[in-house]
């Protein structure tokens, strides 16, 4: 009896297996070709953005973040990230593009697995619900001054959205704060290694 | 009482506080989900307030459906189902409100965690990073106790349920452990995408669905007071879910950057598990033939087979919308959240109702106080859910379509206002009924006493008298 018992535990776990094999571990296998690169090496290069973030706001900038360098970006990079999940932004906004449905001529050229081989995707924030569009090139399609007064009050920009506003993103005088500045800084950085030629380099290994 | 055990065999007051714990955050988590439903409406109740974020309040919303609702629930129907389907008790007691105590504890921490700003990036596991090993602490605990009334039964054969719920043991904690520690600190990028598909599948697919067909197997052909219609159909069933349920984690991520190969296998894996829920529906319909008329007369079977008839909907819609033909519209849109709704809410949430209300007479030892309340609760929760089913699923396709046409991306959000709206409205609808659910737990616990403890299961003292 008690064997027999055991065999449904046991039929658990080489099914869970043989699942996780096919559908887990073979993608990590295909893809483990691919180097991973941490924060620090993906914040070089530094966005044009970031530098821009330095003199859009000088005093909290320098207050939050010291200079620009590749280590005060990957500092931005990581706060930003961590706002972006705090505030689950990850369930309104997909981070890839898609080979259908014209999201090539919306958003920009089609995902690739070497974009999100790095530690600024872990976890990966891919998402599975567009309420707002997809924000993996979003580089430079606005500007600083855009994403300020969008993320205090996105309605005042953008009438229709039902965006929520983050007023706790900036501070009494409604500069952006630390995790303000630093969640620009990180929509600046998505999609910033695609060139203008629509040609994508994994992000970190070459110039802008 | 058990051979030779002091102890009762069936712990109800464990049972009973369960319930209630199962009750109390299925309120939190629909009041999360009103609340997030009125954002899209441009009308959040609480702009501007951080803790109240909606975006922290949506992981709120999803994490007590599925950890403080669903779970609690059938953490109460293993422990109701198990020690009769073994005549053994559980493991220890103790360890059992040790396990209550420990649950509850995990959903406080991980609405404040999420409220705080904690949550996780994982969907489905956004329970803060730092109350995953409490989870899997508790999980663990929960098998043994769990499973030892199985392994020490002296029955000649294990019943159906049993298979269900010993290889939903086997599997919950590797799954809560895979999806919630790989892709957060060793899988990034793509690859862990592929695992948190896996985790968004299994969790639904290898923990609530085995103990929710579990908790039928054992529920329904009592209340019909015949058997299962055919045991080679449980076999298959069974056999078939625990061979392609898990396989099928990349089709939450279809047309990504995860490797073709293994998105095709997630297909093929889908739409072969079709088949095999068609067998397990097609088992509890030949079970019900000849006794229709007990959905009339029996509310918690009638809550079952609704469940079931929106479970053969769901899988249904699955073989479909799997096939990346359907992926180029639906995907991204309110589709996919009518569809998880079906199953989340329709589903399991609708089997909850039925086993509440065949369980809470006997845990407080008093009958329903209103029958006609209870009646009038499913046709509110039922035509409502039904109502945003249909708005959510229309809406999405308006939504995958505009977008396609490369529409302004306003112009998608202003056409999906009207279908927001109707979702907030068969919210109300649904939440209002709730709180007549709740209204009525309260009230039938607070009656006089009466002597109906011991009524045997399917003789359904519950809801003797309930009419259509």
């Amino acid at each position: 009896m008690e064997r027999f018992g055991a065999s449904f535990l046991v039929a658990a776990a080489v099914t869970f297996l043989l699942g996780f094999f096919l559908q887990g571990v073979m993608p990590v296998i295909t893809l483990s070709t691919l180097a991973t690169k941490t924060v620090e090496e993906v914040a070089d290069p530094i966005t044009p953005h970031f530098s821009q973030l330095a003199s859009d706001y000088p005093e909290e900038f320098q207050r939050y973040f010291g200079e620009v360098s590749v280590a005060s970006h990957a500092k931005a990079l990581r706060i930003g990230r961590d706002a972006y999940i705090a505030e689950a932004c990850f369930h309104c906004h997909s981070q890839f593009v898609r080979p259908v449905s014209n999201e090539d001529l919306r958003f920009g050229p089609v995902s690739k697995p070497e974009e999100y081989q790095n530690h600024m995707n872990l976890p990966h924030l891919f998402g599975t619900r567009r309420v707002g569009p997809d924000l993996i090139r979003e580089a430079g399609v606005h500007s600083n001054d855009w994403h300020a007064a969008h993320l205090y009050a996105p309605r005042n920009v953008a009438p229709y959205s039902v965006m929520p506003s983050y007023p706790w993103f900036f501070d009494e005088n409604k500069k952006p704060n630390e995790k303000g500045l630093a969640l620009i800084a990180y929509l600046q950085w998505l999609g910033s290694w695609v060139d203008e030629n629509g040609t994508i380099t994994a992000p970190g290994s070459g110039g802008m | 009482m058990a051979n030779g055990d002091s102890r009762a065999l069936v712990n109800l007051d464990l049972i009973r506080w369960h319930l209630i714990a199962s009750a109390t955050f299925m309120m939190v988590s629909m009041l999360g989900g009103l609340a997030y439903a009125f954002q899209f409406n441009q009308l959040y109740p609480f702009p501007s307030i951080e803790w109240l974020s909606p975006g922290r309040v949506r992981m709120v919303h999803t994490n007590m459906a599925a950890y403080g609702f669903i779970a609690n629930a059938f953490i109460a129907g293993l422990l109701f189902a198990i020690p009769r389907l073994t005549k053994k008790p559980i493991f220890s007691d103790q360890l059992g409100w040790m396990i209550f105590g420990a649950w509850q504890l995990t959903m406080v921490l991980t609405v404040i965690g999420q409220l705080a700003g904690y949550g996780q990036a994982i969907e489905w596991g956004e329970t803060p990073s730092f109350v995953d090993p409490l989870v899997l602490v508790g999980l663990v605990l929960l098998v043994i106790n769990m499973s030892v009334p199985i392994f020490r039964t002296e029955e000649p054969g294990l019943y159906v349920s049993l298979w269900y719920f010993l290889a939903a043991f086997g599997w919950t904690g590797l799954v809560y452990f895979m999806g919630n520690f790989l892709p957060e600190y060793w899988v990034p990028g793509t690859a862990g995408a592929a695992i948190t598909g896996l985790f968004i599948h299994d969790l639904v697919g290898l923990f609530v669905t085995p103990i929710g067909w579990g908790l039928m197997y054992f529920f329904v052909p009592l209340l019909l007071r015949k058997p299962i219609w055919s045991h080679a159909l449980s076999l298959i069933g069974f056999w078939g879910l625990a061979f392609f349920y898990p396989m099928q984690g990349v089709h939450h991520f279809l047309l990504s950057p995860i490797p073709m190969y293994a998105q095709y296998g997630a297909i093929v894996a889908t739409i072969a598990v079709e088949i095999v829920v068609l067998t397990v529906i097609v088992n509890f319909f030949g079970t019900l033939h000849g006794r229709s008329e007990a959905i009339r007369g029996n509310l918690a079977l009638r809550w079952f087979y609704t469940g079931m008839i929106l479970y053969a909907l769901t899988c249904l819609q699955c073989a479909f919308q799997v096939t990346l033909t359907f992926q180029k519209i639906i995907h991204f849109t309110d589709w996919v959240v009518a569809h998880a709704h079906m199953v989340m809410f329709g589903v399991f949430g609708f089997w909850i109702y039925g086993f509440f209300i065949e369980v809470w007479p006997r845990v407080v030892g008093r009958p329903w106080v209103s029958p006609r309340l209870l009646t009038l609760h499913y046709w509110m929760t039922m035509s409502a859910l039904a109502l945003m089913i249909v708005d959510l699923t229309a809406g999405g396709l308006v939504q995958g379509f505009l977008w396609r046409g490369l529409n302004h991306w306003g112009d998608s959000v202003i056409a999906s206002m009207p279908f927001w709206w109707v979702r907030t409205l068969s919210g109300l609808i649904i939440i209002s009924a709730q709180g007549l659910f709740i209204y009525a737990l309260w009230a039938t616990a607070r009656q006089p006493s009466t002597e109906m403890t011991e009524a045997p299961v399917g003789a359904s003292p519950a809801t003797a008298g309930v009419g259509v």
